[in-house]
């Protein structure tokens, strides 16, 4: 089993160039994200916090400063760096079992026997054989997160990924991602703009602001799991980070560059 | 609890299924015969006049043979062998230039499909070449192969080639790129990636290119066939038309006909099991 390896970003900033000037996407980023942390990266469009998951991703090389996982330098997307888009992006062609083993082969004995152990993890006993139109959004996006944990990443990048889902099916699927989490002790750092959802699952919310995109502020959480959506502690850290919001919009409007 | 709905629904969809099978089962075939009279209509009405025309001597029979007439000379031929010996040559020839033609179809498309140099240097060539009609270039292939099969072969391999080649390049070229980035994410190699990603994803432009090409190697058969052979559904056509044995000409053009819708459904059939992931319009219930 790959272990889980730590993140550190450095200094890290992108900008580029269009017709109204230059824009900062991201300005100085600095983090160091423990194995077995789960983060999520919470803020308002545009902040940047889809491509900074892009980053570590490898999937946006654009960049200056380093993204370095396990002492070495991200350069490429790759099986390390597990990757849940906001879509399922499912090969419409496989059945559950064959999109999850995708480039490997499910005569093998070992990857069969994983592929079925992941397909409880997800709960999905009995769709194996179903193509991906027969599923629904959740069960899909379900799939996907089977696929990613097969390779045994390191790191697992969550780009929204429930956010296209209804609020039940939403709920349901952070849990099934926290038992995940604690089965395999993985790296999480996942992107989202549902506050709740990032309080529920995090061990450190990191919120970002607009106009350059850095991380205004980390926010520890310290409540045990699973943790009650109406205790008194989830709302006061709940607070915290709404007020943290509303000086970000102050910020933005005093900045002349509201939305 | 999602799981628990859906799996619920599922048995509940079973369990009522199989209650009920032979209801089913009678509903269903009811249908398709339903289906089958109503495609009926139109050609039954359509030969009831043709052949109360010809009964009555309205139209002559050098110029419009009436259906029985017509379905006479067909089980002659058939009884005669000469329909079957006929059709074998044809069958033979056409399998051969498109087997030949689609077969560099897929290979070239896929080549310059995949490598953007291949694409320049070989794709403006072809697509000159491609709107060259049959008519045109069959003196040129009689001149250069002879009056034998090659020629003809050929011919047919010409037509059958543009279609799959064209459409196995678009297919290729159509793979979402979302799906590439997955591909990129997961380490495809380059064989998993053709075969797991962009084979797969170009199948229903390739079978289109496929059925398509079929339907224009037999047109190249009959040119073929038509400007000079001595066997052949075709030869049997021109001979018979020189002969003014109109009712024989009619049973060339049938067996055209159905051969053709025949190879179409064979086509069809391979395109459902291989396409069964895919989740397409099925049309109107209604009119």
């Amino acid at each position: 089993m790959t272990q889980s390896a730590e993140l550190r970003i450095d200094s890290l900033h992108k900008s580029f160039t269009n017709p109204q000037g230059r824009i900062h996407v991201l300005d100085n980023i600095n983090a160091k994200i423990k194995p077995g942390e789960f983060i999520t990266v919470i803020g308002p469009s545009g902040c940047g916090k889809s491509t900074l998951l892009k980053i570590i991703a490898g999937l946006d090389t654009d960049y200056e400063g380093a993204a370095i996982l396990g002492g070495k330098k991200i350069e490429r997307p790759g099986i390390n760096q597990g990757f849940i888009f906001q879509e399922h992006r499912l090969f419409p062609w496989l059945t559950v079992e064959k999109n999850i083993a995708a480039d490997l082969s499910l005569k093998d004995p070992e990857i069969r026997n994983r592929v079925d152990e992941l397909i409880r993890v997800v709960r999905l006993e009995g769709f194996e054989k179903a193509y991906p139109r027969e599923l629904s959004g959740g069960m899909s996006q379900r799939v996907a997160i089977a696929r990613a944990l097969l390779r045994r990443p390191a790191i697992l990048l969550l780009d929204e990924p429930f956010g296209a889902l209804d609020a039940f099916t939403r709920n349901h699927l952070q849990d099934v991602l926290l038992d995940i989490w604690r089965r395999n002790k993985t790296t999480m750092i996942l992107v989202t703009h549902d506050i709740d959802e990032s309080i529920y699952l995090a061990n450190r919310v990191f919120i970002m602001s607009p106009r350059p995109g850095r991380i205004s502020k980390i926010i520890p959480v310290h409540l045990p799991y699973p943790r009650a959506r109406a205790g008194t502690c989830f709302q006061e850290i709940r607070q915290r980070v709404m007020s943290e919001f509303e000086k970000i919009e102050e910020a933005q409007f005093i900045g002349g560059s509201g939305i | 609890m999602q799981n628990t709905n859906e799996a619920i629904r599922i048995t509940g969809a079973t369990e009522s299924v199989k209650s009920k099978p032979n209801r089913h089962a009678v509903t269903a075939l009811k249908t398709k015969g339903k289906q089958a009279v109503q495609g009926m209509i139109l050609p039954a009405m359509i030969l009831g006049i043709w052949q109360t025309v010809g009964a009555m001597n309205l139209v002559s029979s050098t110029i419009l043979p009436t259906p029985v007439a017509i379905g006479q000379a067909f089980i002659d031929l058939i009884v005669s062998g000469e329909l079957f010996s006929h059709l074998q040559v044809s069958i033979f020839r056409a399998v051969l230039g498109f087997l030949l033609g689609a077969g560099l179809g897929l290979i070239l498309g896929t080549l310059v499909g995949f490598f953007n140099r291949a694409e320049q240097t070989v794709d403006p060539t072809l697509q000159m070449l491609r709107t060259i009609p049959h008519l045109a270039v069959m003196p040129l292939f009689i001149l250069w192969f002879g009056f034998g099969e090659l020629s003809k072969v050929l011919l047919i391999a010409k037509g059958a080639f543009f279609p799959v080649y064209l459409n196995t390049f678009l297919g290729i070229r159509g793979v979402d790129a979302k799906l590439f980035e997955v591909a990129r994410i997961l380490e495809f190699n380059r064989v998993k990636l053709v075969t797991k990603l962009i084979l797969p994803a170009a199948m229903p432009n390739i079978l289109l290119g496929i059925r398509l090409s079929l339907g224009i190697a037999w047109l190249g058969l009959v040119v073929a066939e038509l400007m000079g052979s001595s066997e052949g559904v075709g030869y049997m056509i021109m001979d018979a038309r020189q002969f003014t044995q109109t009712d024989i000409v009619f049973v060339g053009i049938i067996i055209f006909a159905l051969v053709g819708k025949l190879t179409d459904s064979l086509v069809r059939y391979f395109e459902s099991k291989l396409l069964k992931w895919r989740e397409s319009y099925k049309g109107e219930g209604t009119l």
